[in-house]
Formats: C-alpha cells, structure tokens, sequence
C-alpha cells in the first residue's frame, strides 16, 4: 500500500469537468488522500474462447488524458489487465469480466485493455459489483475492419464509488458500439470517450442509468471526429427516483475543420420520476466544418406521461405496475441491445428494485 | 345481468382561463346485453362521457353519479373500473413505447383475471383473438400501438375486449379511420363479444354505416354537453339526413 505523492493538480470543483461532481464524496479517489491498495479486481468470468487471451502486462497508454484521476492511475499503475482478441477471430458468445475483490476502506487503481485484431469480432460484458472504491483506466483499441460491442455494468452496491474513464481509439472501417448501464454505486462517474483515427469508423455509445434516493451518476461523452468520414452516435437514457438523486449527461462532440463528411448525432432522454430529483443535460457540439452529413442532438427532460399511464391502467393495470411498465418500456430500447438476454432480464429486475426502493 | 347507470353527470376540464362545463347532466342507463348509440357534433363532448366514466384524470366530475351494478364508479380508480368490468375503446389509442403488445396484453388479463394465464392456453388464445380481427400476428412483438395506422389501433383495441371480456364497453369512435373491411371485422368482433359476455354497449360514433353492422337498439343524441333526444334505431336514419341543426340550435 502506499499514499500517493501529491503532485497532481487537485480538482477544486469549479473546472468545467468537474462542476457537477460532488468531490467529498470520492473518498479521496481526486486529491491523493486515498489509501491504494493492489486488488487487481479485475477477472474473467469463465474460460476463455479460442482466439482471446487475458493476462496482465506493462503497457504504455493508448492515448493521452487531461483527466486527474486517470493521470494518478497512470502515475501509480504501469501493470494492465490486457484482454487481446486475435486478428480474424469472430467470437459468437460475450466474454464476461467480473469483479473479484472489492473493499472501502482503501481504493484500486486499475488499468485495463480491451484490443481487437484486424477484422475481430467480439462482444465484452464487464460487470462491475459489490462493494468497492475504485478508479479505472480503460482503454479499447480497435484495429481496422474490428467490431466491438463492449457492455459496462455498473451493478454496484450503495457506498461504491467508480470514477473511470473507458476510451475508444477506433481505426478505418472500425465499428465500436458501446453499452454503458448504470444502476448502483454512491457515486458513478464515468468518461465514455471515442477518437477516430481513420476514416469509415463508426462508434455508437448507448447507455442507461437509473439514479435513486441521494446517488450521483455522471456520465460525460467526448467524441472526436479528428478524421474524415467518420459516423457517431450517442443516446444515453435516463430516470430518476427520490430525494436529492441527481444524474450528469455530458455530451461534447467535436468535429474538427478535417473531418469533412462525418456524421454524428447525440440524444439524452431524462424521465424524472418524482420530485426533489435532478437531472442535468448538456449537449455540447463544436463544429469547424461545414461538409459535414449531419450533426444534431437533443435533449429532453420529461415526467410519467399520464396517458400511458391510463392506457394501461384502463385494462385493470395497477398504478404500480404501470409506471414498472413505462419505466421498462422507457429503458428497453437501449437494453435490448446488449443482446444477452439474462443480462437484460437482471437488470430490468434491479431497475424494479430501485423503483420500488425509491416508492415512485 | 349488469346495469351501468349515469344519472345527472356533469364534468368540467381545467383550462388556462379557469374551469369549464363539458357535460351538463347526463342520464342514461345500460343494461348487458343492450347497445346504445350516441351521436352527436363535433365537440358535444361524447369523448368526455367516456373518458370520464373511465376515469382520465384530465376530466372533474362535479356532479351525479355512475354505478355499475350499484358500485360507486367514480370512487374507484381507472384500474378498479377495468376490473369491475368497465373497457373503453379509445377514439386515439395510446402509443405506449418500449412496451411490447404481447407483454401488455398478458399484464392486462393477469389484472383483470387475478393469475397469470396459463402460457399454453394464453399463446393460442391471443393468436385467435389476432386471427379474428385479421392482425398479423407480428403485432404481437411489436410495441403497444407505436406506429400503428389508425385501422390497426382500433382493430387492437377490439381485440383487447375480445380477450379481457368486460361487461361494459365504450367504442369512442371506433368505426372512424376504418376501411369498409375494416369495418366489417371489427363489427363482427363487437358482436361476437356481445354474443359470448352479453356485452352492453355504448356507440359513440358519426356514421350510420357501422349500425348496419352492429345494430343498436337506442340511438341517443347528444349535444352541447347532454342527451338531447332518444329514440330506435330510425333516428340515426333520420339524423344522417338531416344533420344535427334541429338540437344545437336549441
Ligand atoms: N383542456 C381543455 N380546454 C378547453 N376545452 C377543452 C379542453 N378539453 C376538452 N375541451 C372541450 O371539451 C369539448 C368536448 O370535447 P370532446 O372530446 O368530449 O368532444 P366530442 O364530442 O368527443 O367531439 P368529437 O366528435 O370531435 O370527437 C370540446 O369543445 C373541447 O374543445
Ligand atoms: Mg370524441
């Protein structure tokens, strides 16, 4: 164990990034004043598919980050846990990722890696659970012609806090889709990010999350169109339930004067679910060229919409288990997408759980 | 044998200018087994009777009653009058999204019912009850009434009453927006769900054309709020003829 050296700069709260985030409440995961402890929590879930490899091993960043965290990761972790998919592999079945070891009273510092091959195919389910304070450095790398759809599971219990950043380094004809859901923790923070770094890659970050009574979920996209004809789009789903429960969409997107050709568009849905809760949407695009395809976003905060609610009600549904409904409806479009029907059905069952918890 | 009684019912809407008046005392009595038309103008406020026997929260009762079969309708809430017995074909169904139309339906008849349906059963029965309205089965998956034609909205709420078998049923304008096929199937369903529950039910509608098919045994017409006049099946006839000016001149 060690405490880390306090050469960082230390978020005060007023930086941009860190506006929202509620900084005593990281456990010291910001300004060094966390215990670190070696967890490498970090495993597969079961054996590996012919054409995958897991191991831990020194490497060096994929790409720079202005991140705080991320920067005293890096400054502590030189070890990654490194899950290489073979160039050509096509792997049918999710390999899952799981947490081993979680604890509170001292924090993980983690590095991981997610690569593909030239024209790999796979499906990753990461699930993060217990109990834990960690910070994770997550970097994918997908080599031309791969396609990736990575799921991050952010089941947490009620004291975790998660602050990470997962970033996407996307290569020619490239397409990188990502599913990030989260639904437990006390404090959830995390950086979806995505660079293009040839033309005809695509990236789609789909997520959820479902903040109840006094929880911070913040999820802040940065997607670089820094190449031609590239294509994104974002669309992040959100309710929230409960007392001071308080939810941060942040959706940057940057098409740069080279990027001629791209098109993106991002949306964020917010369904607040009862009063005292908060919701902040900021889409966030910046534009130096007008040959583009297209580029749009939209956000929008809205409450139960009462005629679907006397729809359902009108054919003897309960007022209870119509707001399960619309609330799974609600959530459904995104969910189904991670194409695991277990997983799904898991997380529309905690989704009613938190509902429930929250009495909405 | 059911009674839907509506005595003296008046309802008001909440509007940026204050409360207003729709219906003005409403009577009316339905008994299983009967059909009752109404027609009236555009406005009249036939959509606000069926709303607020089903209990949208939108509408105040300010005044009367409705009981069914001597209960307090107005004091149950809009899942309590399903379960009495109560179905409302709405005039614009709701898109309800992410929420599939098999899932819905299973809900619905679990509610209504007080278990699950047995899923052997429950399959062939929901894809008879498609088969008899002519709706491709695919509807099944796909979700409740998000990018239906106007046709199938309505086609889908006929079904529902066929498979949720209430005593009472309110068709708002079920027979607008219907092709002359259309028609025709979704008539026989209504017939059918009188002739297998002894169904009452109460019409709303425009046209003639769907009497032809499902045959009142009084026709009622409503203006400004109210019955204006009652009578048998010829004062469709007669209304289609000579239009409304007659009661909304009054
Ligand atoms: N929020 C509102 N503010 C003002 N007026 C309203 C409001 N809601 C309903 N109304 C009025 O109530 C009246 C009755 O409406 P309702 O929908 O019951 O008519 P209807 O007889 O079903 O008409 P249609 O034949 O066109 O379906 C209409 O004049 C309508 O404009
Ligand atoms: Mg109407």
């Amino acid at each position: 164990m060690s405490v880390l050296a306090t050469n960082y700069l230390t978020p005060t709260g007023r930086e941009e990034a860190w506006r929202f985030t509620p900084l005593k409440r990281l456990r010291g995961l910001h300004d060094g004043s966390a215990v670190v402890a070696e967890r490498n929590s970090l495993v597969t879930k079961a054996g590996l598919p012919k054409g995958a490899s897991f191991t831990r091993e020194t490497l060096a960043p994929l790409a720079a980050s202005d991140d705080v965290i991320i920067e005293r990761i890096r400054g502590e972790v030189s070890d990654v846990a490194h899950l290489s998919i073979d160039a050509n592999a096509e792997i049918k079945d999710p390999i899952f990722l799981t947490r081993s070891a979680g604890a509170l009273d001292s924090a993980e510092f983690s590095r991981v890696r997610i690569s593909l091959g030239t024209h790999a195919v796979a499906t990753v389910i990461v699930e993060n659970i217990g109990d834990t304070l960690l910070a994770e450095d997550l970097e994918i790398a997908l080599a031309a012609g791969s396609t990736l759809t990575f799921v991050s599971l952010q089941e947490f219990d009620s004291k975790s806090v998660y602050t990470a950043r997962h970033h996407a380094v996307v290569d020619k004809d490239a397409t990188f889709k990502s599913i990030t859901v989260t639904v437990g923790g006390d404090v959830v923070r995390i950086l979806p990010t995505v660079e293009f770094t040839a033309p005809g890659a695509s990236a789609e970050l789909l997520g959820v999350y479902f903040a109840t009574t006094g929880q911070f979920f913040e999820h802040r996209m940065h997607v670089d169109h820094a190449v031609p004809n590239a294509k994104s789009r974002v669309n992040f789903k959100g309710a929230l339930a409960g007392r001071d429960a308080h939810t941060v969409w942040i959706g940057d997107v940057l098409i740069r004067a080279v990027a001629e050709g791209t098109d993106t568009y991002e949306l964020n849905r917010n369904l607040l679910l009862t009063d005292g809760a908060r919701a902040d949407s900021v889409p966030n695009l910046e534009i130096e060229t007008g040959e583009i395809v297209g580029a749009g976003h939209a956000s929008t905060t809205g409450r139960f919409d009462d005629e679907q609610l006397f729809y359902l009600m009108s054919r003897g549904i309960t007022l209870e288990n119509a707001r399960r409904l619309v609330v799974r409806g609600f959530f459904n479009e995104i969910i189904t997408e991670i194409g695991n029907e277990e997983v799904q059905e898991r997380l529309m069952v905690r989704i009613d759980g938190e509902l429930e918890r929250a009495g909405a | 044998m059911s009674v839907l009684e509506i005595r003296g019912l008046q309802v008001s809407v909440n509007t940026e200018n204050g409360s207003v008046e729709i219906l003005k005392g409403v009577d009316l009595t339905i008994k299983s087994g009967e059909t009752h038309a109404i027609m009236g103008p555009n406005g009249s406020g036939k959509s606000t009777l069926a709303y607020s026997i089903a209990g949208h929260p939108k509408y105040t009762i300010t005044g009367g009653s409705v009981t069914l079969d001597g209960a307090d309708v107005l004091d149950m809430t809009v899942d309590e009058r399903a379960k009495a017995g109560l179905f409302l074909a709405m005039q614009y169904p709701v898109e309800v999204p992410g929420v599939s139309v098999s899932n819905f339906l299973r809900t619905a008849a679990t509610a209504l019912r007080g278990e699950a349906p047995k899923l052997r059963t429950w399959v062939a029965e929901v894809k008879g009850a498609m088969e008899a309205l002519n709706m491709d089965p695919a509807f099944a998956t796909r979700n409740v009434n998000e990018g239906f034609s106007g046709g199938e909205k309505k086609r889908h709420e006929i079904m529902q009453l066929e498979l949720l078998k209430p005593k009472m049923a309110i068709l708002d304008e079920t027979d607008s927006g219907l092709d002359v096929d259309a028609l025709r199937i979704v008539s026989e369903g209504v017939n059918r769900a009188k002739a297998n529950n002894d169904l009452g039910v109460l019409l709303i509608t425009h046209y003639t054309r769907i009497l032809k098919y499902i045959k009142p045994d009084f026709v009622h017409v409503f203006a400004n709020g109210k019955i204006v006049e009652e009578g048998g099946p010829d004062l469709a006839d007669k209304l289609e003829a000579n239009g409304y000016a007659d009661y909304v001149s009054k």
